[in-house]
């Protein structure tokens, strides 16, 4: 992590072990991920171990530690997207993709994670590339725009 | 004390003159929902056209209003005229909408839900008529959808913030009592009364109490929570002040997943136009008591939804639950008394104490009153966020409101991964605390999904302890390995590998865990599947004896067929199949080899939906 946005955090926080979390929250919001370096800054910063931050970070889901894709990909498969068939998209995606939920493609371009929900539970089954929410979406329509390049536009 | 009152007078004005705006006004229900159903590319549309004609018109974005699967609902009021409301818009269709009013003068017929004005105000039905809004009793949602949620002013014009100008006029014990009258249980699922937390936070004695807003809402399914704070946050914020009030709590959290990136913005804005308004901070409205909130962004745990794992969250640290004693109305966050309710339970308090405890009690049942919002998802029609009174059935939820299903009905899942699936007998069964938990579910904090004869029970039981074994914390050994051990049996089976004492198995283990684990997440853990077995047994049985899926979903228990005589080779599935496992040449029926076919279900759903033929693959158990 540079030491501008760790001076930027500095200016955010008290620097309490109780700001742990938000602090995590938004380093991996700037780079994407927690760096061990960036896990070494705030270790010394908020006086705690570095495996005490693991052991919080590696509790929630929200955390990584591997650097992101350059999109990502979210399926959800909460109860109303996996009664309508959020599995099967999650497994089109996985083929065609050829990545693992929670890696990041060879070139470097896609991360494909699965998500518990996205709330938007009434439009099932629903997946996101970046901050965008698809509703109703298919195996079928996961292929095109696969074939398309998945760029954002909507057809 | 300085009241709200003339900036309410302000406010009331500025809303009538959006009623009765000179200018044509064009609502977008832009929630997570309607943007992901596409209301962004029609709000575009919408400032494309206007740009192009140079015409004149406001456009609002609004919260959800209910019927997502109606969305992009888009609403035009053009002077003189009451909103009139479209629903499933696209850029194209809004244009033709917007031609019409713009250019022709006359109401767009297609995709028509209702107006907004009174009653025969228009030739067609208004919109609060259309069969899902009908029978509901819409209190907590009263605002959502119908006012711009960023705009402070639309909250006090319809009486925003008078419940709270009330409650200062009372000591904390009148507001604590009136609460207690109206009979208001906890909304995040549990029904434990309001007040009594109340009362024991307000009588602990502390110089510091916390107030903490569970918004949570863990539940995969649920959404009621999102929806309110994306449509009407000042609602849940007024709560808040009213339960602080009460408490003497002068620091307020609002815990909120950061899964809903939407919510947490409008949440910001609504913090500060209430802080501008001198809603937030010492002396509020020149009365002694202070309050400020905060964000807390979840960082993604389901175990976060009960209190003292959420509590320990909040201090930065892992969020694993502890022993109660102390509740945390005792000794909560960093070891001062703290109040923890869910965000229906708050954003209805205003409600309650401006119309009083006897007007709210009027709705519900005994022993549970006062309406309660549900996301109502799955195989069900009219899908969407919904309020009715408790007691009313689950068959008149779901096919009143929900009009029913496609296909036959098999199941209703309410309270997420801690509830249960119940059979078509609980349909006429009221919904309330004591009697959903009577049938072995739970009411939960409002999720409910619809399941049709296509829904596998065994694959969905799996689903949910999938769910709660990724979620377990890991503290007490009965959930963290028990769950592990439910899946693993139940994987069995779904493969057709189970044996019938694996049955027992399930039941004496899921009592184990329910009986030996700390928290909520580990005592109703194995209740998806208690359900399942007590009530489809015999689908668990096919699955066992027979080696088959009799709803056709588990994967190893499947096979695909393409009926020869319906197929005619237009070749569409040739080009989908991801592994060539179907062959054939244009205008013949087409082969499948299933030592290739890796049931992925693409050629199912080409043939269903976009081939020649239609249905020509089948999925057979």
């Amino acid at each position: 992590m540079n030491s501008e946005t760790f001076d930027d955090l500095k200016k955010l926080f008290k620097g309490e072990p109780a700001d742990l979390i938000p602090v995590l929250q938004k380093i991996q919001a700037e780079e994407g991920y927690l760096a061990p370096e960036s896990v070494r800054s705030v270790s010394r910063w908020l006086r705690m171990s570095e495996n005490e931050i693991y052991g919080v970070a590696t509790f929630f889901a929200q955390f990584r530690f591997t650097r992101p894709g350059e999109h990502v990909l979210k399926v959800c498969l909460g109860t109303a997207c996996h009664v309508r068939g959020g599995e099967q998209i999650l497994d089109v995606l996985k083929r065609r993709l050829e990545v693992d939920p929670g890696g990041v493609t060879a070139d470097g371009r896609f991360q494909l994670e699965r998500v518990a929900c996205l709330g938007c539970c009434a439009l099932a089954p629903v997946l996101s590339v970046d901050d965008k929410i698809y509703g109703q979406s298919s195996v079928l329509k996961i292929q095109e725009m696969l074939d398309g390049g998945l760029h954002h536009d909507r057809t | 004390m300085t009241g709200l009152e003339s900036r309410r007078q302000e406010a009331k004005k500025i809303w009538r003159e959006l009623q009765e705006s000179p200018r044509p006004v064009v609502y977008v229900g832009a929630g997570s929902c309607g943007l992901a159903a596409g209301a962004a590319e029609v709000i575009g549309a919408v400032e494309g056209y206007l740009k192009k004609t140079g015409q004149k018109a406001d456009i609002l974005r609004v919260g959800c209003i209910g019927p997502c699967y109606l969305e992009p609902l888009v609403d035009v009021q053009m002077p003189g005229r009451p909103r009139i409301s479209y629903s499933n818009m696209t850029p194209g269709l809004v244009k033709g909408v917007l031609e019409s009013f713009f250019e022709k003068g006359e109401v767009y017929k297609g995709r028509l839900v209702g107006h907004f004005g009174a009653n025969g105000a228009m030739e067609f039905p208004r919109f609060f008529d259309h069969p899902m809004l009908a029978s509901q009793t819409r209190i907590v949602l009263r605002n959502c959808g119908i006012i711009d949620p960023e705009n402070i002013d639309h909250y006090l014009a319809r009486d925003g913030y008078t419940g709270f100008e009330r409650c200062l006029s009372l000591p904390w014990n009148e507001v604590l009592e009136e609460v207690k009258k109206s009979g208001l249980r906890g909304r995040g699922g549990a029904g434990f009364p309001t007040w009594r937390k109340w009362l024991v936070g307000r009588e602990t004695e502390n110089d510091k109490k916390f107030l903490i807003c569970n918004a949570d809402e863990g539940d995969p399914g649920a959404f009621m929570n999102r929806s309110l704070i994306e449509g009407d946050p000042h609602a849940l914020l007024e709560g808040m002040l009213i339960a602080a009030y009460t408490l003497g709590a002068a620091e307020g959290y609002v815990y909120i997943r950061a899964e809903y990136p939407l919510a947490i913005a409008r949440l910001r804005h609504a913090l500060k136009s209430m802080r501008e308004a001198g809603l937030l901070g010492e002396k509020i409205l020149g009365s002694d008591f202070g309050f400020d909130i905060r964000i807390k962004e979840g960082a993604g745990a389901f175990v976060c939804g009960e209190e003292t794992a959420l509590i320990a969250s909040v201090e930065g640290k892992r969020g694993m639950p502890r022993t109660r004693p102390p509740f945390p109305a005792v000794s909560g966050l960093w070891g001062r008394p703290t109040v923890i309710n869910n965000v229906e339970t708050l954003a209805t308090l205003p409600h309650i104490i401006r119309n009083g405890s006897e007007w709210y009690s009027q709705f519900g049942t005994e022993t549970s009153k006062g309406t309660k919002t549900f996301s109502l998802v799955g195989k069900v029609r009219r899908t969407g966020l919904i309020e009715v009174p408790l007691g009313m059935t689950l068959r008149q939820v779901i096919y009143d409101i929900g009009g029913g299903l496609v296909k036959d009905f098999k199941a209703v899942q309410t309270g997420g991964p801690s509830g249960g699936c119940l059979s078509e007998e609980f349909l006429d069964v009221p919904i309330d605390y004591e009697n959903l938990a009577a049938a072995g579910s739970i009411m939960g904090s409002g999720g409910l999904i619809v399941l049709d004869k296509n829904t596998c029970i065994v694959d969905t039981a799996k689903y949910f302890l999938n769910f709660t074994q990724a979620e377990s914390c890991g503290k007490c050994v009965p959930c963290r390995v028990g769950t592990r051990h439910l899946v693993g049996i139940l994987e069995r089976i779904s493969r057709g590998r189970g044996e019938v004492a694996d049955l027992k198995r399930l039941e004496e283990l899921g009592r184990t865990i329910k009986g030996g684990s700390l928290c909520g997440l580990g005592q109703t853990a194995p209740n998806p599947v208690l359900t399942a077995l007590k009530f489809f047994r015999s689908e668990f049985l096919a699955h066992i004896k027979d080696r088959r899926c009799p709803a056709a979903v588990c994967r190893d228990l499947v096979t695909y067929r393409i009926v020869k005589e319906k197929c005619t080779g237009c070749q569409r599935c040739v080009q989908v199949c991801p592994t060539g496992a179907i062959t054939g040449p244009r205008s013949e029926p087409h082969n499948l080899d299933m030592t290739k076919c890796i049931k992925c279900r693409s050629c199912y759903e080409v043939c269903r939906f976009d081939a020649i033929a239609g249905d020509a693959i089948v999925i057979e158990s």
